[in-house]
């Protein structure tokens, strides 16, 4: 066990005599109904978000069972992953996306939650849009039926993705039914240089400790670089979690938490308020907490990051060259090198930068809050992109995301560089709209995934940050946006 | 849910490490509204040479016939031997229920990603945890016997070679119960319900932020309101 380090708020912890605690073991400890005689906790859900398409089985298998749910006022419901991005006025053209959006519009009108629907304002992705209402607060556990939940533990949330049946019983309950996981640190020392993201800390440990690294841990992400961060770069942060293999991330709540909540419309107000952000400053973990595992990444040596390969732990700095299997001990790993690169269609030893492009995607759960649109508009205003792209799409995260970069004119700015500016959704991530790559294609992308197939089939997806896909689509290849 | 105790079967190696859940059951099949089937689909753009799409007739699609469900010395199989993190990404349960709806009772590997772990024991699907050099003696013993057959007793915790061999595994026991008697977790739960109630009214007291409502759902009638 590793003493921590570095606390943002020494000295402040209460409860004398009680053993000093991480983050995580204060949020699972006020989460406990129940704990069973081999330690399997029964745990109480403060908000579960549901988006349609894994949540019609679970409404299915409460109307089966003859249960209704224990707390509809927790859910709140949209529909992300099969909207269209472009003309909406139509509706959904494909009649059995089309379906499953009218079967969560269904439920929640007869279930009593919250829905905003395809046409409201605030629709989005499902994560984008609960930060942004305020449905996401500090020392909550927020459940969905969506692996990157983790994005809400930005807030000092205890957020993780669960399955359809894990839905029905959180509907039916209220509860899960969990095990504790191990207290994972990460701490970023030193501050990110310029033109080095949140995304490049999240592929970068990715990178370091693999995409089972994480597997069984709850991370929490300390350090000089992470209190540098702001909201929306601690959502990318905890978001890629999972692709570390932690369904939970977690940031401890400070200032700039506090700050970016007040408000918000599921905010409390008035002496709520003050009684709850009281007891937020709470919300990080003692000095002497021990963590079973610590990895220490130092931000300033990191450079932008790119994916070569089909999973995210397949990453590489923009400065170095597409590694080569034959360098590789391990022989699963070797192998799995040598289907990744066909997959890819890329050569060992080939540079980053010569890797050229067919589209360019800014978007998805990760990348597409107003601060990844202000990113990314800046490295483009007053240029174009370039011919050999055949098409460069911004998918803003949320309806009032779209709105706020409207207002700022940014969407003056990508459209006047070539770019296509789109309606809110999951688009291009998952592509399971009309957005999605052609067989061969290469695509820089903002999102979280470069599994085989998942932007398209046979599609190929390199992941990097909002400025890097910017800088890639006006360069056709990618650049290292520090000297673009 | 199927109870779980015996079984002899088949096995089919999937020989590649990080298999995603996007590749169990690729994003255009998760449109359904219903649990079933999603077999068709299993591992679609590694099963079949042409592009899958909902609602395509299997009989009319072309398997790739390299692929090792392809196989005939793999039909009928019942256990999935994998490698590490097995089922890593999207939570997407659609990848449980397309290998249940295919015909897998277990999966077999040195890791596996949680929510997928989880995900399977909802479903009768049983996730074995062995050590990464045992899992690979596996797969060369797969290779080297057409047929071969594996027995998992999961009340007794092992599973059993054609040589005779006999290999323990772990598992949580609330989840082995579950599987064992094939119980619904949701009734289960609620047999705790007072304890959920007394909780809830303890942190309405405690961090009643936690339970103000949006303005907008502050009585609104639910055509299937709770009880």
């Amino acid at each position: 066990m590793i003493p921590r380090h570095g606390n943002p708020r020494q000295g402040q912890e209460g409860g004398s005599g009680m053993a000093a605690r991480t983050l995580y073991d204060k949020l699972w400890d006020a989460h406990v109904v129940r704990t069973d005689d081999n330690g399997t906790a029964l745990l109480y859900i403060d908000r579960h978000l549901v988006h349609e398409v894994t949540s019609p089985q679970a409404f299915e298998g409460l109307r089966l069972a003859g249960r209704r749910p224990w707390r509809p006022d927790s859910v709140l419901a949209v529909p992300d992953h099969n909207v269209p991005t472009t003309d909406r006025s139509a509706g959904i053209q494909d009649p059995v996306s089309r379906l499953q959006v009218e079967t969560l519009d269904r439920n929640c009108e007869a279930f009593g939650i919250l829905e905003f629907t395809m046409d409201d304002p605030r629709q989005g992705i499902v994560h984008v849009i609960g930060p942004e209402e305020g449905a996401t607060l500090p020392g909550m556990t927020v459940v969905c039926g969506d692996s990157h939940t983790s994005t809400h533990g930005a807030f000092g949330a205890l957020a993780f993705g669960i399955g359809t049946s894990e839905v029905e019983h959180v509907l039916a309950t209220q509860c899960l039914l969990q095990k504790k996981s191990r207290n994972l640190l990460l701490r970023v020392d030193g501050r990110l240089g310029e033109g080095v993201f949140a995304k490049d800390i999240a592929l970068a440990l990715i990178g370091t400790i693999g995409t089972a690294g994480g597997t069984g841990c709850t991370i929490e992400f300390g350090g000089e670089a992470i209190r540098a961060l702001s909201m929306e770069g601690r959502m990318t942060l905890c978001n890629m979690s999972i692709e570390a293999g932690a369904r939970a991330g977690l940031v401890a709540v400070d200032e700039t938490t506090v700050e970016y909540l007040e408000g918000r419309p599921f905010a409390p107000r008035g002496e709520l308020w003050d009684r709850a952000v009281a007891d937020w400053f709470e919300l990080h973990s003692d000095e002497d907490a021990l963590f079973d595992r610590e990895v220490v990444l130092d931000a300033g040596c990191l450079a932008p990051q790119v994916t070569w390969g089909t999973s995210p732990e397949m990453v590489v700095a923009v400065t170095e060259v597409v590694p080569d299997p034959a360098e590789e001990a391990d022989p699963v790993r070797r192998s799995g090198m040598e289907r990744a690169l066909a997959y890819m269609d890329l050569r060992p030893g080939t540079a980053i930068t010569d890797i050229h492009l067919d589209r360019v995607f800014i978007g998805s759960c990760t990348n597409s809050r107003i601060e990844d649109l202000r990113a990314a508009a800046a490295v483009i205003r007053g240029r174009r992109v370039a011919e050999g792209i055949r098409q460069a799409l911004v998918v803003p995260g949320s309806g009032l995301v779209k709105a706020q970069a409207e207002a700022e004119g940014l969407d003056r700015v990508f459209r006047a560089a070539g770019f296509e500016w789109r309606e809110p959704g999951c688009s291009m991530c998952l592509a399971m709209n009309a957005d999605r790559l052609e067989p061969g294609e290469r695509c820089a992308s903002t999102s979280n995934r470069n599994f085989e197939g998942r932007q398209g089939q046979g599609g190929r997806t390199h992941l990097v940050s909002p400025t890097m896909a910017a800088a890639a689509a006006i360069a056709g290849h990618f650049v290292d946006v520090r000297t673009f | 849910m199927e109870k779980f105790t015996r079984l002899t079967a088949i096995v089919a190696p999937l020989d590649r490490p990080n298999v995603d859940t996007d590749a169990i059951i690729p994003k255009q099949f998760l449109k359904s509204i219903r649990r079933t089937g999603f077999g068709a689909n299993l591992f679609d753009a590694w099963r079949y040479l042409d592009q899958g799409e909902p609602g395509m007739d299997p009989g009319q699609r072309r398997p790739n016939p390299d692929f090792v469900l392809n196989q005939p010395r793999y039909q009928g199989a019942r256990i999935l031997l994998a490698r590490e993190n097995f089922g890593c990404g999207s939570s997407r349960e659609h990848a449980v229920w397309a290998l249940a709806d295919y015909g897998f009772r277990a999966v077999i590997a040195p890791s596996f990603a949680d929510i997928f772990y989880n995900n399977s024991f909802k479903n009768g699907l049983l996730p074995i945890r062995l050590d990464a050099a045992l899992v690979d003696r596996l797969f060369r013993a797969v290779a080297a016997t057409p047929g071969y057959r594996l027995t998992i007793d999961l009340p007794a915790q092992t599973l059993e070679t054609p040589e005779g061999e006999v290999i323990p595994f772990d598992i949580d026991p609330f989840r082995k119960h579950c599987l064992v008697e094939g119980l619904d977790e949701i009734d289960l739960t609620l047999q705790h319900a007072d304890e959920i109630r007394a909780y809830e009214e303890r942190r309405r007291r405690e961090a009643p932020w936690l339970f103000t409502a949006p303005p907008e759902t502050a009585g609104r009638p639910a055509a299937e309101g709770r009880s």
